[in-house]
């Protein structure tokens, strides 16, 4: 019998490339099924349907808080009072105009909303998530200056919003509150999570 | 040959029974000057050990489903035989690692034991820093009660700050748009099975390169460099078992009375370890007026709430925060320091060292605090600016460590410990 030739040795480090690739690929492919299982779930998605309201009961100055896709969806009657407060908010606030795109079209406006007295927003602070408290009073009565024209402040970290839910200037927050998609069947049934059908 | 020597010879002959025992305890000399600071290191073992089997225990009756988790919390209190001892050992022990984990920490600030050859050493001590936060977080959302449920909102949230990718990060860690029973489900995955068996390989990997290296001392000398010329064992070395086994157990028994005051008499201690708020069910549609995370975590939540939004984003508060717990691992190469213990450092690292100290007790306690409960200063609200101001100190500590180290005056370290 003849001497083993000695060990190739460029063709052990292609061998040993090579398996290490497929190696690593049959890894990454394993690995998808386990990082996507933790996407949220069939029933999860179905989760985030529309949600009927009937905001026939709600007087003005009032607020009432609905369920939408696990979040608070505040749906605020604004009184008149409040309506013309916001102009005199508009520079102190960081984006008047809602140029960022944080509400459907219909809402990018000056009340950013469909009818100018109903609000409809996503009860949920843009910096991290708490939910605000409504500080709807107008004025030094809301504990926040005589010159608060009513709106919303988040305990967590101190961001504020007016009745418009646009965010204050130097707030934690960096951007106005969320307007949902919503739509009017009647004047007074509201579908919180939805276009307008053809919209 | 008696019976039990027959035995371990046997073992011996299938398994390195004598001779791990040896080279980690018996003949594993460590110096033999170890003060105070030296206890902490046995201790977060211990408490490792406590909350392993408390843990046990309580995952025997804790249910992890939105609709019964805190109810099941409760049973546990209430029905569950000494299921009350089991669940107050299991908070207390998470507050107590804290505690201890700090104190060891500071221990190698103040002796320089994150210096060559400890650099991994230290690293892998931060991964378990890091391993425990991850691990206290998780299991902060078990009891599912408001401080849990806003909590766990607040921190997944930093995750939806990263810029392009992060609202889908946040979706995907919390398996839903919101946090739900979903979320609740795979942290107490992660909280009994994931972070713990990471942890215990951490754990390994530092006792494995301690032992490697040798146990650093309060003189924070080198005492392989003195040995028997005869023995070659170091003439300030003292074999770990029985000198330090025996000296850890007093340690253990004045940890255990203080542990077990805090279980018997004060186990929300004033709301600290337990939040008031977290006696109330999770409500996803309102939050507590007032949320802080647990003391532990609160120098970290003070730099959050410091920074402002800038560019329409809140990722620079999230950095900041980050920062501040990665930049501990850059500590071996940001010392220029030519001794390592406080004792023979100039006062420029006295100093700082001390101010840092202060700075994260301050940020500590600013974080427990509303934003809005010192005034204002002007425009600014007084607490946010004090963040602020301690925030900058907090980092100055380590970015101008490489000039005051390397510029102070130090006096000449001993040859031998000094007891």
């Amino acid at each position: 019998m003849s001497q083993n030739p000695a060990p190739d040795g460029s063709k052990r480090r292609l061998l040993l490339g090579a398996t290490s690739v497929v190696g690593a690929l049959g890894a990454a492919f394993v690995a998808t099924p386990f990082l996507t299982s933790m996407a949220p779930s069939a029933r999860a998605r179905a989760a985030g349907a529309p949600v009927e309201v009937d905001i026939s009961k709600l007087e003005p100055g009032m607020m009432v808080t609905v369920e939408w896709r696990g979040r608070p969806v505040w749906i605020i009657h604004r009184t008149k009072e409040m309506l013309d407060a916001l102009p005199g908010a508009s520079d102190k606030v960081a984006d008047p105009q809602s140029s960022q795109p944080l509400q459907p079209e219909y809402a990018k406006n000056a009340t950013r909303s469909i009818k100018a007295d109903i609000a409809v927003l996503v009860g949920i602070c843009t910096h991290l998530g708490c939910s605000p408290s409504a500080k709807m009073m107008i004025g030094p009565d809301s504990g926040l200056g005589a010159d608060w024209p009513g709106g919303f402040y988040c305990p967590c970290h101190g961001s504020k919003f007016d009745l418009a839910g646009r965010v204050f200037k130097g707030m934690p927050a960096p951007v106005n509150l969320t307007v949902p998609p919503h739509t009017y069947f009647t004047d007074t049934r509201l579908l919180v999570g939805e276009d307008k059908k053809g919209a | 040959m008696s019976k039990p020597a027959a035995l371990v010879q046997w073992i011996d002959e299938r398994f390195p029974l004598t001779a791990t025992v040896k080279a980690h305890l018996s003949e594993y000399y460590a110096p033999k000057n170890f003060n105070f600071w030296y206890y902490f290191g046995s201790l977060a073992l211990l408490v490792l050990v406590i909350q392993i089997l408390s843990g046990i225990f309580l995952t025997m009756h804790y249910k992890a489903d939105a609709a019964s988790a805190f109810a099941s919390v409760e049973y546990i209190m209430r029905d569950v035989p000494w299921g009350w001892l089991v669940r107050y050992i299991h908070s207390t022990g998470a507050s107590m690692f804290f505690i201890v984990v700090y104190l060891h920490m500071f221990r190698g600030l103040l002796y320089g034991s994150y210096r060559k050859p400890r650099e991994l050493l230290w690293i892998f001590g931060m991964l378990i820093y890091l391993c425990l936060m991850a691990e206290a977080f998780f299991g902060y959302l078990l009891p599912w009660g408001q401080m849990s449920y806003w909590g766990a909102q607040v921190i997944v949230n930093l995750f939806g700050a990263v810029p392009f990718v992060g609202e889908d990060l946040a979706v995907w860690i919390r398996g839903d748009y919101v946090v739900s029973d979903a979320t609740l489900n795979r942290f107490f995955a992660f909280h009994v099975i994931a972070i713990p068996l990471v942890l215990l390989g951490l754990v390994a990997a530092h006792l494995v390169a301690l032992h490697e290296v040798g146990s650093n001392n309060p003189d924070g000398i080198d005492i392989k460099k003195k040995k028997d010329p005869k023995t070659g064992i170091p003439l300030d070395g003292i074999p770990f078992h029985p000198y330090y086994t025996v000296k850890d157990i007093v340690g253990v028994v004045v940890f255990l009375m203080v542990f077990s005051i805090i279980i018997f008499f004060m186990p929300e201690v004033g709301g600290y370890f337990l939040e008031y708020n977290n006696f109330i069910p999770a409500d996803p549609m309102k939050t507590p007026p007032h949320i802080a995370p647990v003391w532990y975590f609160t120098p970290y939540y003070a730099m959050l709430r410091a920074v402002p939004a800038m560019f329409g984003s809140q990722f620079p508060g999230v950095i900041v925060m980050g920062a501040a717990v990665v930049i501990f691992f850059l500590l071996p190469w940001l010392d220029r320091g030519k001794v390592r213990s406080i004792r023979y450092r100039g006062p420029l690292f006295k100093t700082a060292l001390a101010v840092f100290a202060v700075s994260f007790v301050i940020l500590g306690w600013l974080g427990v605090q509303p934003t809005d409960f010192l005034g204002k200063v002007g425009e600014l609200e007084t607490a946010t600016l004090l963040a602020r101001i301690f925030t900058v100190i907090y980092f100055l500590f380590f970015l101008a460590m490489p000039w005051y180290t390397s510029i102070d005056k130090e006096q000449p370290e001993p040859a031998r410990v000094t007891g």
